[in-house]
């Protein structure tokens, strides 16, 4: 076990630095598309912790990440809060709004629970579009460069930078993934997937399913708003499109794919999607029909998505 | 004082009341058994105790305290631990996780209680690609590091061959020396050979209860369930 900790230490390492110093390699293209592929992967890795590793399938994610989306956007262009500031109560607020939709929806399970989270979600991206006046429905906020530059801790910090920005998606990501791995590797994350495996079992051994549920949720739906958050003061912006049920479905395909239950499944799943996405763009405006043939080889080779193949073939001690 | 006691335990399902008025009580210590033919009411019953179906009346009082309105995992850590009649493990994950979960929860000693059982060989081994018998075990070893103080095994020995039945037994009677079981049993000759004391239910009701040569030879009972009438 001891030797386990130290190869995962290692491995998950060796991604995170191998991030970094794609850096000095990238163009400005891959740059950005990195940056985005590092914050959607965060949203992902969110995600990822109910449905992979808890076993609860959410088809209302889109609702935190907007939370995250929106709570940035209208604090800073509204509000006048400061980046730091707005980046901290959006991951507050999205905590708490994973508390208040998990407390509800927790009380339906299987099938109930997917068509619950959606409809939550879908009432918030409603939501989203009733108040245009402040949200600006479709169009979406733009927020300046100016309310992106800003002095912290002594140092001027401007979002802008692309560098910058790539880095601060990195340390992000690097955090998100330790979050990850400290959970699931620990005793509650044992549980988690007991739940996932066989609940009325892990009942019976006087684990009290419905909080570790509610607790899977907070996080997931606090991981997920933190993503958005990012998403929108790193990007700019934040629109409706960011809240519909494409983004509610996009982490599950990228889980998925790369891997449910793997801590870097969803960063390598989103890669991956993105990536056919951007290629396939290039040759066609049907760059969907690509997603559709990448999915079908995923069910017909790869069940267990790309590194959940890894893990059965090769790598047993992956988390 | 007892471990276990129920008064006037009620349950019904539509028209079929499937538990009945039922007065029972578990003294600390002893095996008791509870038989009875089919929709006789005895899963219902355990459930009833486990916490997993709720009555609508009666009470449960468990060391003297009153656990009718608790959930079923806090009456697990009460002390009160079931294993399922229908095999239910983690079969996708390994022997030794399996029960270092109840361990976790029960504070027991998961590789003790795989050796308890003889499977401490195969805790690396998938559990669900263990033989049914050796599945059964592993059932039996997470109600174990539960340390419980009350143990409900509900109908172990079906499916299982007649020499892994005379294991089973032997299992039984070593678990018995540290805590009280409940057993939920249809085979007969393994219930005279474990039990002190021994319930029959019959359609929701408790018939008779008694020693086993009693039990044996009640003439309601044999016309009931022995199928001599």
């Amino acid at each position: 076990m001891k030797g386990d900790g130290a190869r995962i230490a290692l491995l998950h390492g060796a991604v995170l630095a191998l991030l970094f110093l794609a850096q000095f390699v990238a163009g400005d293209y891959v740059q950005l598309s990195l940056t985005r592929i590092m914050v959607l992967a965060i949203y992902a890795m969110g995600y990822n912790l109910l449905y992979g590793y808890t076993g609860l399938l959410s088809l209302g994610h889109a609702m935190f990440f907007a939370t995250g989306l929106y709570v940035a956007a209208i604090g800073t262009t509204r509000i006048g809060l400061g980046v730091p500031e707005v980046f901290l109560l959006a991951i507050a607020i999205g905590a708490l709004v994973s508390l208040a939709i998990g407390g509800l929806a927790l009380r339906a399970s299987g099938v109930a629970f997917m068509i619950v989270t959606l409809m939550f979600s879908q009432a918030a991206f409603l939501t989203i579009l009733y108040f245009g006046e402040y949200t600006r429905g479709d169009e979406g906020i733009v927020i300046a460069d100016s309310i992106r530059r800003f002095g912290f801790l002594g140092m001027t910090v401007d979002l802008a930078s692309a560098t910058l920005r790539y880095n601060l998606a990195l340390a992000l990501l690097a955090i998100a993934m330790g979050v990850c791995l400290a959970i699931v590797r620990s005793p509650l994350g044992h549980v988690l997937i007991a739940i996932r495996e066989n609940e009325s079992r892990a009942t019976m051994l006087g684990y009290d399913v419905t909080r570790y549920k509610l607790f899977a949720v907070v996080v997931s739906g606090t991981l997920s708003a933190t993503a958005g958050a990012a998403y929108a003061l790193m990007f700019a912006y934040a629109g409706s499109t960011l809240a519909s049920i494409q983004y509610s479905i996009h982490p599950l395909l990228w889980t998925l794919l790369g891997g449910a239950a793997t801590v870097l499944g969803p960063l390598a799943g989103t890669a991956v999607m993105y990536a056919v996405v951007d290629i396939a763009s290039g040759f066609t405006t049907a760059n969907l029909l690509a997603v559709g043939v990448v999915l079908i080889l995923l069910v017909l080779f790869f069940r267990k998505g790309l590194l959940g193949t890894v893990r059965q073939r090769w790598l047993p001690w992956l988390p | 004082m007892s471990l276990l006691e129920t008064r006037g335990l009620t349950r019904s399902f539509g028209g079929l009341t499937a538990v009945d008025k039922v007065d029972f009580a578990v003294e600390p210590g002893e095996i008791r058994a509870v038989i009875g033919p089919n929709g006789a009411g005895k899963t219902t019953f355990v459930n009833l105790i486990s916490g997993r179906i709720a009555p609508q009346t009666g009470r449960i009082l468990f060391a003297g305290e009153d656990i009718t309105a608790l959930p079923a995992f806090r009456r697990v850590r009460k002390g009160i631990a079931y294993t399922f009649q229908i095999t239910s493990i983690f079969g996708n994950l390994p022997v030794h996780e399996n029960v270092a979960l109840a361990a976790r929860a029960g504070k027991g000693n998961a590789t003790e209680c795989l050796t308890r059982v003889g499977l401490e060989t195969r805790s690396g081994q998938v559990a669900g690609t263990l033989a049914y018998g050796h599945q059964r075990l592993l059932e039996v070893a997470m109600g174990l590091a539960l340390k419980p103080r009350l143990l409900i095994l509900d109908e172990p020995t079906q499916g299982l061959s007649d020499g892994e039945i005379a294991g089973f037994v032997k299992l039984v009677r070593a678990i018995a020396s540290e805590t009280t079981v409940l057993l939920i049993e249809h085979n007969m000759p393994v219930v005279m050979e474990l039990a002190e004391r021994i319930t029959v239910m019959h359609r929701g009701s408790v018939l008779a209860e008694g020693t086993p040569a009693a039990i044996r030879a009640d003439p309601q009972v044999q016309s009931v369930y022995l199928g001599t009438a």
